[in-house]
């Protein structure tokens, strides 16, 4: 019934033009695959790559019924940390909220931008995209990140997700940044 | 057994059109409903889906274009949005004045100056007088199931009135969720091909499509429109149990009641703002509240006897139109009011504005509306007929 | 009188069209009407119908795109929107030295607008419309218009395993808007801006109606690298494939004369857009303008 105890949701930050919508929406395929429910939501400004985007993220075990914007996310996950200068990735974070941002930095050293008791994790995603993939498409590794982190979304079913969105070679690829996402992921 | 997907609603309602075997299908691009125009081209190209897509000059001419399909016996779908389905408006009294059961998708989407590209139910809503069946979708399985009833509805020939399937632009059009796809021969055992008697091309008995009448003729062909429409009612409410029986999935008809049982206060709304007044209303009855939702599917043909049956119950009933008859409130509170005014019993009926130009309807801000409509179950004072709902300044 | 091409060193210095709006890096239109604006000047009325001008000029709120007079108008209507303008200013004696200019894309120009267009020319208005040819709806997102040339993939074309690619010809809208009779018709392209800008001045001395298609290619709809849009402007002219002519009350003049054009999958190759014709098919393609410029070679 999409009861809130039921309901995890998950805003992704990032730049247009950049994965951030596939990101929401392989999410949710992953979901649907595990029997469970998902809605990826894109908010768009004007069209223009580079811009910073928002995508909304719903997880459910039942029919999800909200389709509003997201206020209270449980899990901020900021697929390019240059936006942090120009959104609050932090907002309406719920209590046991979790910010999960690509950097080299240590979720330690990330946490001193963020009012104390907010819980960060970091991985450095776009090394990980650019070993992996050649291209600094950081989204699919947010996703690892963000199933080690949440337990929301299996690595299975979002492996199996990612191939069904990427055919081929590129399907295979993005696997593996998962996989590592998943190991590397660093969650005081 | 049926596929379980997960699909934006520009994706279902192409897919409904592709299940419901539409044959000519005449498109023009416009945001936010585009998508639907470049899968039904995908579907064709891959030879997924026989039918002629024909890329016209104007939502004018796609309209046109779809009537004389129609005519020429094709069933027929289009798709919308916005300024596209003004551009049309002539053609929408056309498609009913000529019997064309065509069957349309709308991503609405609010109209210029200033040009805005979300959510806004002004579009479809300034159609209201056309002749046209309205539904109006809560999510994209819903957006898939009503396009296939929507044929069955409009080629029935108790109705032969062409059908708008709306959906809130980016919020449905552009926003994936779990999608059911029913299996192509329960759908085409649930819709038959079209096959219309009223106007065929026979070259050895030919017919003659909107000939001149004088006064002495037209209110009679206006009759049958009326007739249409109130026999539409009907015809809506057995789609929706046939599909039920067959899919297993109820979608209310007219109107889908929820938590009314024992309520006295209730919202109404619709498309996605109904979907997220139910979470408000969960969340109501759970501090205590008895209130529920009246999900309006359907706004023309306009629901009165469901609306009056539910209205008789209650206290207070809160409309939340994503749209307004300047000066007078939205549309969905006028019809409301229109349909109680003749009732014992009626509820103080109150109307809130929201979502205009795709701003966020929350929660909480339903909430709002909840308790202003307490309030005024408690004091049975309406110290204001129409809110505008969080309006950067205020009224 | 031919149109003069203008020299760089000539060229306004002026800036109409602001930094930091939302155009798509490379984005052909985006160099046009920068072309264009110097060429026209501050004292000129836009209207600019829905397409990919009202995303730089439209802001979006507090901000828009362009420091004149501009209305974004509906997609159907900049012919009659203009007339309107025009009359207006006639009547209020306020038209001398102001440009009333339509600036609309190819399915704001070949399609839904070729109505108000046509009858706007019919009726002989003192306008300039520039029409910027990207080829297809891109501010939708790459759906086939009247202008997409035969052997196009778009959206609405998207090829599939029954190769739907753009089975029709482009529409030639210079020769119908010649066929109104017109003080000026023309074509051009942002790889030769002299060119441009030289024939929208003669555009303003003559008085209109007069008539440019500029020659705009979109990185993202035609798929080629953002910084390949000039190149691939000039290839489009060097193959053959985009004639630059003008036609002043009647009389037809090629501005600029390629004697030995480059061969045609010169230009089809870098696009992604062609990436499936086969030998066969741009063979055609070389027929086709090589028979043009047999027919017309100056």
């Amino acid at each position: 019934m999409g009861s809130t105890t039921s309901l995890t949701e998950i805003i992704f930050y990032g730049r247009g033009g950049m994965g951030v919508v596939t990101a929401a929406e392989v999410l949710a395929e992953a979901v649907s695959q595990e029997g469970k429910y998902g809605q990826a939501i894109p908010i768009f400004g004007v069209e223009r790559r580079g811009a910073p985007v928002r995508a909304f993220g719903r997880i459910s075990n039942e029919p999800i019924q909200i389709r509003s914007e997201i206020y209270a996310p449980d899990y901020s996950v900021v697929v390019h940390a240059s936006v942090m200068d120009l959104m609050d990735v932090s907002k309406g974070l719920k209590k046991e909220g979790v910010i999960i941002i690509n950097s080299p930095l240590s979720p330690k050293e990330l946490s001193s931008r963020f009012p104390s008791g907010v819980k960060v994790a970091s991985l450095n995603a776009t090394k990980i995209a650019l070993e992996e993939l050649g291209a600094a498409i950081a989204n699919t590794a947010m996703l690892g990140a963000l199933s080690r982190v949440s337990g929301q979304v299996s690595l299975k079913a979002l492996t199996s997700a990612a191939l069904m969105r990427f055919p081929g070679e590129a399907g295979k690829r993005n696997v593996n940044v998962i996989k590592r996402a998943y190991e590397e992921v660093q969650f005081k | 057994m049926m596929e379980r997907l997960t699909r934006s609603g520009n994706e279902s309602a192409a897919l409904g059109a592709k299940l419901s075997r539409a044959e000519v299908i005449p498109v023009y691009p416009i945001t936010p409903s585009t998508f639907i125009a470049e899968y039904l081209a995908q579907y064709v190209s891959d030879g997924e889906l026989k039918a002629n897509l024909i890329n016209v000059e104007s939502e004018h001419s796609a309209m046109s274009a779809c009537i004389g399909a129609s005519l020429a016996g094709a069933r027929t779908f289009t798709a919308t949005s916005s300024q596209g389905l003004a551009l049309m408006h002539e053609m929408l009294h056309w498609a009913v004045g000529a019997r064309t059961p065509v069957v349309m998708a709308v991503g609405n989407r609010a109209l210029a100056p200033p040009w805005n590209l979300y959510a806004h139910h002004q579009d479809s809503i300034a159609q209201r007088d056309t002749g046209w069946i309205k539904f109006y979708c809560e999510g994209n399985q819903e957006v898939l199931d009503t396009i296939i009833q929507a044929y069955k509805v409009a080629e029935d020939k108790r109705v032969l009135l062409p059908a708008m399937v709306c959906l809130d632009g980016f919020i449905l059009t552009h926003t994936r969720e779990r999608v059911d796809l029913p299996q192509q021969d329960a759908v085409d055992d649930y819709l038959p091909p079209y096959s219309p008697e009223h106007f065929v091309i026979d070259f050895g008995h030919p017919l003659t499509e909107n000939v001149i009448v004088t006064p002495a003729w037209y209110m009679e062909y206006q009759y049958q429109l009326e007739v249409a429409m109130r026999n539409s009612r009907e015809v809506i409410r057995e789609a929706n149990r046939d599909f039920a029986n067959k899919f297993h999935r109820n979608w209310g008809g007219l109107v889908d009641p929820y938590l009314m049982e024992d309520a006295d206060v209730a919202v109404m709304a619709m498309g996605t703002i109904a979907g997220t007044a139910r979470v408000a209303v969960r969340e109501m009855r759970e501090a205590g509240h008895k209130v529920g939702l009246i999900k309006l599917r359907a706004f023309r043909p306009f629901p009165i006897e469901e609306i009056r049956k539910l209205g008789s119950q209650l206290k207070v009933l809160a409309v939340i139109d994503r749209n307004c008859a300047f000066g007078s409130g939205g549309a969905s509170y006028i019809e409301t009011q229109s349909a109680l005014y003749n009732t014992p019993n009626s509820p103080r009926v109150l109307d809130f504005i929201a979502g205009l130009g795709g701003r966020d309807v929350s929660v909480a801000d339903i909430k709002h509306v909840l308790d202003a409509a307490l309030k005024v179950s408690k004091t049975g004072k309406v110290e204001r007929e129409v809110e505008w709902v969080k309006l950067v300044g205020g009224e | 009188m031919p149109s003069k091409v203008v020299p760089l060193k000539e060229m306004s210095r002026v800036e109409l069209v602001s930094k930091g709006h939302n155009g798509c890096p490379g984005c052909g239109m985006c160099i046009s009407i920068r072309q264009a604006l110097k060429g026209l000047g501050k004292n000129t009325v836009l209207a600019i119908p829905a397409g990919c001008v009202p995303v730089v000029a439209g802001g979006p709120l507090p901000l828009a795109g362009l420091s004149v007079p501009t209305i974004l108008c509906s997609f159907e209507a900049t012919g009659a929107f203009i007339a309107g303008v025009e009359a207006a200013l006639d009547f209020k004696g306020r038209k001398k030295d102001v440009n009333v200019v339509g600036y609309a894309g190819d399915g704001g120009t070949a399609d839904i607008g070729i109505q108000a267009l046509s009858g706007a020319f019919e009726r002989g208005h003192d306008i300039i419309y520039i029409c910027y040819d990207n080829e297809a709806y891109m501010n939708t997102g790459i759906q086939r218009s009247g202008t997409t040339p035969y052997g196009a993939w778009t959206t609405t074309t998207p090829v599939g395993s029954l190769r739907h690619f753009k089975r029709e010809r482009k529409k030639d809208m210079p020769q119908i808007i010649a066929a109104h009779n017109p003080r000026f018709v023309a074509t051009a392209s942002i790889a030769f801006p002299g060119d441009f800008i030289g024939k929208i001045k003669r555009a303003i001395e003559l008085g209109g109606p007069a008539y440019i298609q500029v020659h705009s290619p979109c990185p993202v709809g035609w798929r080629f690298p953002p910084d390949k849009t000039i190149e691939i402007a000039r290839l489009a002219v060097q193959s053959g494939m985009w004639r630059l002519f003008e036609i002043e009350d009647g009389q037809y003049r090629l501005t600029l004369k390629v004697t030995k054009r480059k061969p045609i999958d010169e230009y089809l190759k870098p696009q992604g857009r062609f990436r499936h014709l086969t030998p066969q098919d741009i063979e055609e393609i070389q027929k086709e303008v090589d028979k043009l410029w047999e027919a017309q070679p100056a």
